[in-house]
Order: structure tokens, then sequence, then C-alpha cells
């Protein structure tokens, strides 16, 4: 269980951090999600995996029970990141309206000379 | 006695709720934003400070009455309280300047909710006391400046927001893995908490991966060196008063979370970190002006400068000593309020220009002197000459870098210092002494809100180097505080 959410927090962070790589707006919005699950995930793994077991007093004795604060940071830390991609995705939509472009090596309009 | 300390916090936050629900009153959002500011100053100095007097240098409230590791709790110590006051004060004249400045075309019904919950995020990140409130604060403050930013909607800004906003997600997502990390070593997210924890050697290797986590989180919000990129790009897109919150406020709110992590969290140095931070902190200074020697247009001349400055706040960090801390303390009030006069002033050239083209502008001194007199405080300011604030924030600085015996930081900093004055003396010259050109027909409009707003703004600037004696004590004292932990670890935790 520990080796599996492992490799698929790397695996997340790799490919989130190899789609930011490329050129187009759409493939960095995708790398970013990809990038903020992975951290999600390392986060659920920092509060101790251990299969079939609910974050619940009263269900079991409390050393078998799992920490509940990884899972509610969690939570927070979805609600912030659906915020995000929400914007993220509005602003690259009008930033695609105006510049008509969908390559970052094209949005120089801001840097200036 | 200490039940009032979240009203920094949910005030602006229930102003932002009033605001939106008189979106279409502009008269009603101006006046509840201007009452929760001025409320707020108040707050600040009426009750904060002779509270934080009684109560020994530290307040604390626990949320929910949980005892301290595990619930959420909001501290506040003298450097809290200095960061808090410092942005009332500049939040307050930028409210002022932006009702003059701001027009339908910088879609003004939007901005007061979004400063009021920018307002939140940046207080609740100096009053928490836990690792992941941290994290929400930074987030809350980071939304409502991606609003902010793209008010009004023009190409540049949409550009300069979707990177600022890509890079702002990364440095999150570090800090989400740091905290996370801190978490599954230690079992707490309270600050003091970890400061107890993190000094047990068995978890020094976790510490130190921790420490670089939020380094990169941080130092990306402040524009430390490899991590300034965005800032730039971004800063100088929006309508001005966006342009001077950002510029003045936003990064110092990374640099606090710096002193407060490397303080408080990781205190037990690993042999690297002082070179690393000596290092980051000269390439900030050196590479941001620099950029600004370069430039000719005056707010991105200003953005520059934003990073330039950051790395001597690094450096205090990275010469930790009592005097270092002091003098970073200090130049951070310094800092704030000078930068943002600078970009308000900016702003008052551009109207009475119409450009913001420094080549294309002229002849100021003799038109606005009061213009050319308000820039010319705050710029000397900035450069650190005698005897305004900016000279006594790098005499601090310096003194207690040839102390420590750290010469070549000392020596960039002061070869920054010069060029900080030559860039300045190039806005003087170009922008003041130099006669009009042909072509340019600047409107002679008198904008009393906005010459109110820049010169009360430097007037506190200029209180700063006025009373510098006494806010010097206030920053050793701050400065006592977060070199010593312990005291704060007790008022948190009630040991």
């Amino acid at each position: 269980m520990v080796v599996l959410v492992a490799v698929l927090t790397g695996v997340l962070f790799a490919t989130g951090i190899y789609q930011m790589l490329k050129r187009s707006v759409l493939r960095l919005i995708i790398g970013l999600a990809l990038l903020g699950h992975g951290a999600n995930l390392f986060l659920f793994a920092m509060g101790g995996l251990r299969p079939g077991l609910a974050p619940i007093i009263g269900l079991g004795p409390t050393e078998q029970m799992v920490d509940p604060v990884p899972q509610a940071l969690i939570l927070t830390a979805i609600v912030i990141g659906l915020a995000m991609q929400a914007f993220v995705l509005v602003l690259s939509y009008r930033t695609h309206e105006e510049a008509g472009t969908d390559s970052l090596d094209e949005l120089k309009a801001a840097d200036g000379t | 006695m200490t039940q009032h300390l979240f009203l920094p916090i949910i005030g602006p936050l229930l102003g932002a709720v009033l605001c939106l629900a008189l979106r279409r009153r502009l008269q009603a959002q101006r006046l509840v934003s201007l009452v929760l500011t001025t409320g707020l100053v108040a707050y600040l100095g009426l009750v904060l400070w002779p509270d934080l007097g009684r109560g020994g240098g530290y307040l604390r409230l626990l949320l929910g009455s949980w005892p301290a590791p595990f619930g959420i709790v909001l501290v506040a110590d003298t450097l809290s309280a200095l960061m808090l006051s410092v942005t009332g004060v500049t939040a307050l004249c930028v409210l002022v300047y932006a009702i003059g400045w701001l027009g339908d075309a910088d879609q003004v019904d939007h901005f007061f909710p979004l400063y009021l919950v920018l307002l939140a995020g940046v207080n609740g990140a100096f009053l928490t006391g836990d690792i992941f409130n941290l994290f929400v604060c930074f987030e809350v403050l980071l939304v409502a400046s991606f609003g902010m930013l793209v008010l009004g909607g023009k190409h540049a800004q949409l550009e300069g927001a979707l990177k600022y906003l890509a890079i702002s997600q990364v440095a999150s997502a570090m800090l989400l893995v740091g905290a996370g990390l801190l978490y599954g070593t230690t079992g707490t997210l309270n600050m003091a908490d970890l400061s107890v924890r993190l000094a047990l050697p068995a978890v020094a290797p976790y510490a130190q991966v921790a420490a670089m986590l939020l380094l990169i989180a941080f130092g990306t919000k402040a524009a430390i060196f490899p991590l300034h990129f965005w800032l730039p790009a971004s800063y100088h897109t929006p309508p001005t008063p966006v342009s001077a919150i950002f510029g003045g406020l936003l990064t110092k709110v990374g640099v606090y979370a710096l002193y407060r992590s490397y303080s408080l969290l990781f205190a037990q140095q690993w042999p690297g970190q002082r070179p690393l931070l000596f290092v980051l902190a000269v390439c900030t200074m050196v590479v941001g002006v620099l950029g600004a020697v370069a430039q000719r247009e005056i707010k991105r001349l200003l953005s520059f400068h934003v990073i330039s400055q950051i790395g001597y706040l690094i450096l205090a960090l990275a010469l930790a000593t009592p005097l270092a801390m002091a003098a970073g303390v200090y130049f951070v009030l310094h800092i704030i309020l000078v930068k943002t006069a600078l970009f308000l002033v900016a702003g008052l050239i551009e109207r009475a220009t119409g450009t913001v083209d420094l080549y294309a502008c002229g002849g100021l001194l003799t038109r606005k002197p009061l213009l050319a007199g308000l820039f010319l405080v705050n710029a000397l300011s900035l450069a650190g000459m005698p005897p305004l604030s900016g000279f006594f924030a790098k005499y601090g600085l310096v003194l207690a870098g040839l102390q420590a015996q750290a010469y070549a930081p000392v020596a960039a900093a002061l070869a920054v210092s010069m060029l900080t004055l030559f860039s300045m003396v190039k806005i003087w010259i170009q922008g003041f002494m130099k006669r009009m050109p042909e072509g340019v027909y600047p409107q002679d409009a008198v904008e009393p809100l906005l010459s109110a707003a820049a010169t009360a703004l430097a007037a506190c600037a200029l209180a700063v180097a006025i009373a510098a004696g006494p806010l010097w004590n206030l920053a050793m004292q701050a400065a006592q505080q977060l070199l010593h932990p312990a005291g704060y670890i007790r008022a948190v935790l009630g040991g």
C-alpha cells in the first residue's frame, strides 16, 4: 500500500511537471492539476496508511484508528485547488481570446522590451 | 482578554461579503471598505498594542477553546503586531488612492470585495500560529490577488496573471508537501509545538527537506532570486493602486513567513543553510537592481526594485544576529511604506504626463513641485540616504554584517545601494529635471484624493524615520523574540 501510494505520488508529480514544461497553456493547466493531486496524495500518505480502517472514534480500539487530521487537510486543499482550477480555466480562456494563441512562447505582451 | 485577535481576519471578510451584496452601489462599497480599514487601524492602535504590552509581548487566541497543540491558534507577538500595523496604514492610504483612481474601465465594483479579502488573507498570515493555516491564508490572499491583477482585463494583465498564477500554484504545492512532511514527521501542525519537536536530532533529515520545500514556497512568494521571474512580468500590468499594494505588501508576506519559519522551525541549522541564504540574498539584490537599471518604464523599474530590496531582507535572515534581525524588521516597515508610496507617486506621474515611459515625460519639477518633493523624499529613502528611514535600516544591516565578518555580502549591499540611487536619479532626471518633450500634452487635472493619499503615505514613511528610536527598540524586541523562540513556545503552549 505504502509503495503503491509512493509510486503514484511520484508519477503524478513527474507527469505534472512534464506537462508544465510543454509550451501549450492547456498542458500547463493539466500539469498544475496533476501536481496539486500529487501533493494531496502525499498529504494523505502522511497520516499513515492502514487499509480498511476509518478515522472515527468508537469503531474499534483507538490504537487502530487512522489519523483524521490529514484527511481534513486534504479536503481543504482539494476545495482550494478546485477554486484555483476554475479560475485558471477562465483566465486561460480569456487570454486565448485576447492573444489568439495557445503557445506560452508567444505570450509576451507583459514582458516588454 | 485576547478574544479580539480574530477581528483583523473576520472584519475584512465580513466587509467583503457586504461589498458583494452592495455590488451595484459604488458609494456604499467605498464607505464600507473605508470604515472597515479605518476601524482596523484604530483597533490595532487602541486595542492590540496596549494588550500586547500587558500580555508581556505575546497574545494568543485558542479558536473553539481547543487546547493549544491540537486546535487552531492565533498568535500575535511584536513582529506580527508591527506587520499588522504597517499593513493597516498602507491599506488605508492605498484604498483612498484607489477610490480616486479606479473608474469603470477598471471594473471598480469588483475591486473592493477583492481588496478586503486580500487584507483578510494578509492579516491571517501574520496572525496564524499553525503551518497549515499559513497555507490557507496564502491561498486566500493569492486568489484575491489574481482577481485584482486582471481588473480591467487588458491583454498584458491576463498574460501576467497566467504566469503569476502558474508559478504561485507550484509554490503552493511545495508548501503543502512541506507542511505534510512536517506533520508526518512530528504529528503536529502547531508552529510552537513543531519548534519543540523539530529540535530532536532524530527528525533532522526530514526537517532539512521540509526547510528547503518551505524556502522554495515562501521564496517564490517573496520573489527570491531564481524564483523571481513572475514578478516583473505581472506587477506593472494592473491599475496603479493594485500595483502599489502588491509591490509594497505581498512579497513581504513571503518574507515574514520565511522569518517566522526559519527562526521558529528551522533554527537548528544544517551546515549549508547560512551560505545558501547568503548566496540567495546577494543574487536577489544584484539581479533585481541590474534589471531595474535597464528599465525605462517607471512601474516596471519599481517592480525590479521590489526584488532587489527583498535581497536585503534575506541578508538579515542569513546573518541572524539580534542586530541584523532588528535591522531586517525595521527594513520591512520602511520598505512597505516607501515602496508603496513610490508606486503611488508613479501613478501621479502617469496621470500628470499621460505616459509611463520615462523618456516621453519630463518637466515635472516646475509644473508639479509637490509631486517632485514627494518623489525625491521616497526615492532617497529607498536608496538609503540619511536622515531618511532607508538609511537607518541599511546602516543597521551593514553594521551587523561587518560584526559578523560577512564582508562580501556587505560590499554587495553597498554597491546595490549605489545602483538604486542611480536608477532613482534616472527617474528624477528623465521625469522631473528634463524639459518637457514636444508632442506630449499633459492634462492639468487636479486630483486631490490621489495626492492626499500619496502624501499621507509619504508622511508615514517619514514618521518611520523620525520615530526611528522607539521603532528600533520595537524591532529589537521583535528580533529577540524571533531569535529566542522559548517565549513564543511558552505563550502558545501555555507551559
